[in-house]
């Protein structure tokens, strides 16, 4: 069953990023809220590991959690999309489980 | 023999503090708290700077908007540092590389130096880790957050 997998963390100070895309199977979508939206800072070593993911997992950011930080104002990671709280209760709806990586 | 006053009610001594940031502005409280410890601390009239490293420079990034998470964006605290006269904000130039970014993208944070006719002034001033690690150890006390 395909999961959604929610990251919380920022990849640069926990490992719940790379726990999470080392147990992610091709169909799964990653949901980057809270701090983990740092992961979509382009040109880092964490967009690095999502953009070798992202032709087999779909990856997602929180627009909320974007704005709030400042981020992603210029250009976001290869293969990020961008939701709102409406488009977090869909990939909820969507997915069959949902993981979070605390 | 004389008694000597014990250093820690001496107001003629100045110490040296560093507040040293560490983490990302809203997934904790201790970022928040850093700053009003600081606000408090400036009162004591000491020689106060802040240090932001790893993911602590996410505190002064510029364009934060916290409206959509209902949390209370800060970012804007930092510019008045420079009434308190705290103008010392260390950047570690490594930690911004790591997470890519750069100086273009921090806030603007200026203080008026009473020494040079109030010439408004920039506080932040970015430092490779080798530099930082000099001025940590020049210090009297360094707080953590």
């Amino acid at each position: 069953m395909a999961i959604l997998h929610t990251v919380n963390k920022s990849p640069f100070e926990k490992t719940a990023l790379q726990s999470c895309l080392d147990h992610a199977s091709p169909g799964d979508a990653v949901l980057l809220i809270e701090d983990g939206v740092y992961a979509a800072i382009s040109q880092t070593s964490a967009s690095e590991r999502i953009a070798a993911r992202k032709n087999e997992v779909s990856f997602y950011a929180l627009g909320p959690d974007l704005l709030a930080r400042g981020v992603g104002n210029g250009s976001l990671a290869e293969g990020v999309k961008v939701v709102g709280y409406d488009g977090f209760v869909d990939l909820v709806a969507e997915y069959e489980i949902a993981q979070a990586w605390l | 023999m004389s008694i000597e006053e014990p250093e820690v009610n001496n107001p003629d001594v100045v110490k040296k503090f560093m507040y040293v940031n560490r983490r990302a502005p809203y997934g904790t409280v201790y970022p928040l708290e850093a700053l009003e410890v600081v606000l408090i601390g400036a009162a004591f009239d000491q020689d106060v700077s802040l240090a932001f490293l790893d993911d602590g420079v996410f505190q002064i990034v510029k364009g934060q908007d916290t409206g959509e998470i209902g949390m209370k964006n800060f970012s804007p605290t930092f510019r008045a540092l420079g009434d308190y006269e705290v103008t010392k904000l260390y950047v570690e130039k490594e930690s911004l590389d790591e997470r890519g970014l750069s100086p273009d993208d921090l806030l603007e944070i200026t203080y008026e130096d009473e020494d040079d006719d109030w010439a408004e002034k920039p506080s932040i001033r970015i430092v490779e880790r080798t530099e930082l690690t000099k001025i940590m150890a020049d210090q009297n006390v360094i707080l953590s957050f």
